[in-house]
């Protein structure tokens, strides 16, 4: 009798455990459909080639935004892929366990733990005010300070896992340390380092609070990268906010173009860097 | 161990090559010390102006000059332990699924769905709970609740659907992936001689799971807890796109319903318009109260964390 009971017990918290995954993952296939749902009859010809109508306006696009957002995500990944992959390199390769390293370790960490939002307070207070408007460097500056945690936590680890017969090969050959490390650690790592700054790069493509008040907005082309730019990311913000109907629609249509990009994204480097043999559990 | 030093080549291409990793690295440190100080600085003519009143004041009147955080600072805290108290289960009955009952060839998928729920930018969040989830949870779940028990202060009305507890709902969907990924992680690494021990006593996956993965984890889902904890603080868009936005909770109205304000969706919403030094100084002061609890809640994050791996380690 007992023995039913206790086989009763596992095979409950069994389908308990079932239940509480499908209700976890429910929110995302719902957020998924009702974006395709509500996005999909936004987009069209004029939604992604014009700029958006002023405001009682209706018809107008979102072109201006694509733009906005995939200029001042370049110019983010152009500052912070570097110095986070030279960072996590000197983590890796060349950082003891004294003080100095731990210092630096630890300012990478708490990077990573700031809230975005801080990020574009930072950015407001060090280039806004100097330069007396707001402009899209400034988000750039913001969203490159998030990704150098991440860049940098992924080249590190890459690094560390590179076997060290590979670093005493190059030794025994008399390659300079320098040319050790770029071309053969960093060659063996590389897989790791280009898909952790491709999730760097899906992540500051959703983040907006950054943004809100650096970049700003804009409801024309952009004219240069020191001036205010619209992005998907605020023109969401702003539109969803608005209460009109046709610009909460342009806002689902928006959400869509930014689901469709990070979603990719995060598929291809899943797919990348699935696990080739089983691991044991 | 690495190969620290090859003598032979230690020439002027490896120096120059260290000085630009370390110049690399020191500017990590120095713009990290940078916002510190900006922030501090920042904040003057708030800290000056408002003193200390700024942490207790319940009034936020910028037409008067009257600036009192207390009601945001409370909401912040308040909307990320329930978001942490409602995902604490899930991410739990995900981690036990996960590591003891799933099918191998569906977990795969599984770590998929669970990334992509991590990846779901923060303002979509906002956008969907917006326009769908709050006018659901506002005719199926507060307007029943707040008409047969809203005579007790904490279930009382208003029903907008935007507040308090929609926004530590949705926050919980955000911090699930988080937590249940690092739990996981965690339970994953439980010694298999001390499960292969228990399953050859007779006991069942559950019993396993309760009587040695989860008193093993223990720390390590602490960690995961707090890192999730500290995602909830910092959210910004979601929250200020669903909150409300209010100064109602929780001195005029104490209601899970009522329309509230935390530290990010003030900042996020007022920043723009803030004219006056004090009162810009006075949203950075909100700012770096909020960057020191998110850095100590990371700081215990980590402690825990070290903790667990030596306490692997020695296994």
């Amino acid at each position: 009798m007992r023995m039913i009971s206790r086989k009763n017990t596992d095979r409950l918290i069994a389908w308990l455990s079932l239940a509480i995954t499908i209700i976890a993952i429910i929110p995302l296939l719902w957020i998924i459909g009702c974006v395709f749902a509500n996005g999909a009859s936004a987009i069209n010809l004029e939604f992604l080639t014009d700029t958006p109508a002023p405001y009682g306006e209706s018809g107008g696009g979102v072109a201006n935004a694509i733009l906005g957002t995939l200029v001042i995500n370049t110019m983010a990944s152009l500052f912070g892929i570097p110095i986070g992959v030279l960072t996590g390199m000197y983590l890796s390769e060349y950082a003891s366990s004294g003080k100095f390293s731990s210092v630096i370790r630890a300012s990478v960490e708490s990077f990573s733990g700031v809230p975005s939002i801080i990020f574009g307070i930072f950015a407001f207070t060090l280039i806004v005010t100097t330069v007396q408007h707001y402009t899209a460097l400034a988000a750039s500056f913001a969203l490159g300070l998030m990704m150098v945690p991440i860049v940098a936590k992924a080249t590190e680890e890459s690094m560390r896992v590179v076997s060290d017969d590979m670093r005493e090969a190059a030794i025994a050959l008399g390659i300079p340390k320098w040319a050790r490390t770029v071309k053969i650690v960093l060659g063996v790592a590389r897989g790791g380092v280009i898909t952790g700054s491709l999730l760097a790069f899906a992540r500051i493509s959703g983040e907006t609070a950054p943004l809100l008040f650096t970049s700003l907005f804009s409801f024309y082309w952009p004219t240069g990268i020191d001036q205010p730019m619209a992005t998907l990311q605020v023109l969401i913000y702003n539109f969803a906010l608005s209460g009109y109907p046709d610009r909460v629609l342009q806002a689902w249509g928006a959400s869509l173009l930014l689901v469709i990009l990070v979603v990719a994204i995060n598929v291809v480097v899943k797919f990348a860097t699935r696990p080739k043999y089983k691991e044991g559990v | 161990m690495k190969a620290k030093k090859s003598s032979a080549h230690y020439n002027r291409q490896d120096a120059i090559f260290k000085s630009i990793l370390i110049s690399a690295s020191l500017l990590v440190v120095g713009l990290f010390v940078a916002l510190f100080l900006m922030l501090i600085s920042g904040s003057m003519p708030s800290i000056l102006g408002n003193g200390f009143g700024f942490l207790t004041g319940t009034t936020w009147d910028p037409g008067k000059g009257i600036y009192g955080a207390l009601p945001a600072i409370l909401t912040t805290i308040a909307t990320s332990l329930l978001a942490v108290a409602l995902a604490i289960p899930i991410a739990l009955g995900i981690a036990i699924f996960f590591t003891e009952y799933a099918p191998e060839k569906a977990k795969f998928s599984l770590t998929l769905f669970i990334d992509l729920l991590a990846a779901i930018p923060s303002v979509i969040f906002g956008i969907w709970g917006l326009w769908v989830i709050a006018p659901l949870i506002k005719t199926y779940v507060q307007q029943p609740i707040v008409a047969s028990i809203g005579f007790i202060p904490i279930f009382g009305g208003p029903a907008y659907g935007i507040s308090l507890s929609l926004a530590s709902l949705i926050l919980a969907m955000m911090v699930v992936p988080i937590i249940a990924s690092l739990t996981i992680e965690i339970i994953s690494r439980t010694p298999v001689s001390l499960k292969e021990g228990m399953i050859s006593l007779g006991a069942t996956k559950w019993e396993t799971v309760k009587h040695v993965s989860l008193p093993f984890a223990r720390l390590g889902i602490l960690a995961a807890v707090m890192l999730g904890l500290g995602r909830a603080l910092g959210e910004t868009m979601a929250i200020t796109m669903i909150i409300g936005n209010s100064y109602m909770w929780p001195f005029a109205n104490p209601s899970i319903f009522a329309p509230a304000t935390s530290i990010t969706s003030k900042i996020a919403s007022e920043f723009y318009e803030a004219t006056s030094a004090i009162y810009v100084g006075s949203l950075i002061e909100l700012s770096l109260i909020l960057l020191v609890i998110t850095l100590v809640t990371n700081a215990l994050f980590r402690y825990v964390i070290k903790k667990t791996n030596r306490g692997a380690r020695r296994q």
